[in-house]
């Protein structure tokens, strides 16, 4: 179970970085909330999976899975959210100021200040 | 242990500051107000923390008295006093200095409530004791940040924050990856915990060289190290003068802390590759550092090249992990912060002043601004590590450091940048104050009261605290014990047990 999760997480990763590495902010910001997706994954498998077990530390239970990969990435995802939604807005603007959503195009901008 | 407020003040204060303006709404005075005497709270309240914790010794709060390796701590040590003060003290005058540069649109646009959320995630960032805490923590001022560069819509911002978003959310990613493996590994995320389960930990030394890789890449990115230090001249030179003061005199350094930290406590075993790889990047972060800062005339980008000389001076201090090594560090990063600061609001009273970024077309101001002009050459001098200011203190100890260690030869590529340093911020100097223009300038007519406030005050700290260094010797050398040896860091996790 582990190995085919760390190889989705793998391919995730891998799919990330050729949309990151596109010309088109969209494909990039796609690229990087797809990379947080296999990050997140990554820290699932970090904590072992395993399946029908409670999330109890007590000296009675013996085998119990780790609940803090969950809330770790819990807290991730929401990040990862917010990040998403504020890079949106970002494309929007930059489209609506600079005309492209190429990044060839995106640079020397002259000082306008 | 009882859960002492404290520690958390300088976390809270500017979080509910900026929440408090989120609520006035778009009234830049009562913002003006707040953030202000917010800022004077906070350096009150972080100085008043150094002197406690030179007393008592590191405050430990536990949140929600969750005890220590389970729940998220907050440490406040003394290298974390030094910073929360210091960052409190360049937030407190950069929030004057925006008062009459960054404009009214943008203060209408909640300006100082991003500043105070920036802030927050600084000091959470310093104090926290547990390493996903502090990625939390990053990503707060990160968010903050890309919310700071990108404000005002001027196409250069647009352009430039977009690339330093993209930058700073994989560096973030990498951050969890290593994260996942350090948790992997050690199945905690408190440090303390992770320093004594390390301390005796005897798996694989690949896979802590692995983590220490990763650390690597994504410190080195949000501090700006060789080789991934390539957003930094384009993004910082974007935003308007105080927010690049902001982000020049803060966030690079929160990635050094990062670093300095982490490779304490963590990165024991192996040093002979960790803390090497480390060092070369510093000497190459140096090199780097100084042809940018050679090559440049625009103002904005000699300082922000000293930036990334400055780095490297401080992580060679900090990969040589000794007494004196940690001891320069300490005192360089606290000095750079400071003339960091006040060389950007400088530069920007110029800017502001006359219109022009680039060194070349300026000449002649010490007629008009004698008293900014010589404030310059003392920053200078204080930049470049003359005694008796404080520049000089850190360098003599990393210095001596890396000569006690063997590293001759990054002792006299770090002395040499020092001239490097002092002949690139002279030149502007020179260029600036001296001689005549090429061509006539017509100085605009700006407020300007509180511009000079703000920069001259930092110039005076800097000053004073290199006239006082020696008597603030005992409090650098309890900061530097976290660092060269952690186990003072973590045995607050004995009383726990």
């Amino acid at each position: 179970m582990e190995l085919v999760t760390i190889i989705l997480s793998g391919i995730l990763i891998a799919s990330a970085t050729y949309l990151i590495l596109s010309k088109s902010v969209l494909r990039i910001i796609i690229g990087v909330s797809i990379l947080s997706h296999g990050v997140h994954l990554m820290i699932l498998t970090m904590g072992q999976l395993k399946r029908g077990n409670v999330p109890v530390l007590d000296d009675t239970v013996s085998s119990y899975s780790d609940p803090l990969p969950q809330a770790l990435i819990l807290t991730a995802i929401v990040i990862s959210f917010a990040l998403t939604a504020y890079s949106l807005v970002l494309l929007l603007r930059n489209y609506k100021e600079l005309g492209t959503d190429n990044t060839e195009d995106m640079k020397g901008v002259p000082h306008d200040d | 242990m009882t859960t002492n407020i404290l520690p958390m003040l300088p976390i809270i204060l500017p979080f509910i500051a900026g929440v408090i303006m989120l609520f006035i709404g778009k009234r830049p005075i009562p913002h003006r107000m707040v953030s202000a005497v917010t800022g004077l709270m906070m350096v009150g309240i972080a100085a008043f923390n150094i002197y406690y914790v030179y007393k008592n010794g590191a405050m430990v709060t536990f949140i929600s008295n969750w005890s220590a390796p389970f729940g998220i701590s907050v440490v406040y040590d003394m290298v974390a006093a030094l910073l929360v003060f210091t960052t409190s003290l360049v937030m407190f005058f950069v929030v004057i200095y925006s008062f009459q540069s960054i404009g009214y649109e943008r203060e209408r646009y909640y300006y100082y409530p991003m500043v105070m959320f920036m802030i927050t995630g600084i000091n959470g960032a310093f104090t926290t004791g547990d390493i996903f805490n502090m990625f939390v923590f990053f990503e707060v001022f990160l968010l903050a940040s890309y919310v700071l560069i990108t404000l005002g819509s001027r196409k250069i911002q647009l352009q430039e924050g977009f690339k330093y978003l993209v930058v700073n959310i994989v560096s973030s990613n990498f951050f969890l990856v290593g994260l996942a493996y350090l948790y992997s590994v050690t199945g905690s995320l408190n440090m303390a915990d992770i320093h004594i389960k390390l301390s005796n930990y005897d798996g694989s030394l690949a896979i802590m060289t692995l983590v220490a890789v990763v650390f690597i890449f994504v410190f080195a990115t949000k501090a700006g190290l060789f080789p991934l230090y390539f957003w930094m001249p384009g993004s910082y030179s974007a935003p308007p003068m105080p927010v690049i003061a902001l982000f020049g005199a803060l966030l690079t350094k929160v990635g050094v802390y990062a670093i300095a930290r982490t490779f304490s406590l963590f990165f024991t075993s192996d040093t002979a590759y960790t803390h090497q790889v480390l060092l070369l990047l510093a000497l190459l972060t140096i090199v780097a550092g100084c042809i940018g800062a050679l090559a440049y005339t625009d103002m904005k980008k000699v300082i922000i090249y000293n930036i990334m000389i400055a780095i490297g001076v401080i992580i060679v201090g900090f990969s040589m992990m000794d007494y004196a090594g940690t001891i320069g560090g300490m005192y360089y990063l606290i000095h750079d912060m400071i003339i960091k600061a006040a060389l950007f609001l400088l530069i920007g009273f110029i800017i502001y002043r006359t219109g022009k970024n680039d060194a070349a077309d300026l000449g002649g101001l010490i007629k008009q601004h004698p008293v900014v002009g010589w404030t310059f050459f003392i920053a200078g001098l204080s930049l470049a590590g003359v005694p008796p200011f404080p520049g000089f203190f850190g360098k003599l100890y990393i210095v001596e450091s890396a000569f006690n260690n063997g590293h001759t030869f990054s002792a006299i590529i770090v002395l040499l940048s020092s001239l490097i340093v002092l002949y690139s911020i002279m030149k502007v100097f020179i260029k600036v104050f001296w001689g005549e223009p090429s061509e006539p300038i017509e100085l605009k007519d700006i407020k300007s009261d509180k511009l000079l406030f703000s920069a001259i005050g930092l110039v005076i700290v800097s000053t004073v605290f290199g006239l006082s260094a020696d008597f603030l010797f005992p409090a650098f050398e309890m900061a530097a014990e976290a660092f060269y040896n952690p186990s003072s860091y973590s045995n607050y996790l004995m009383g726990v047990e």
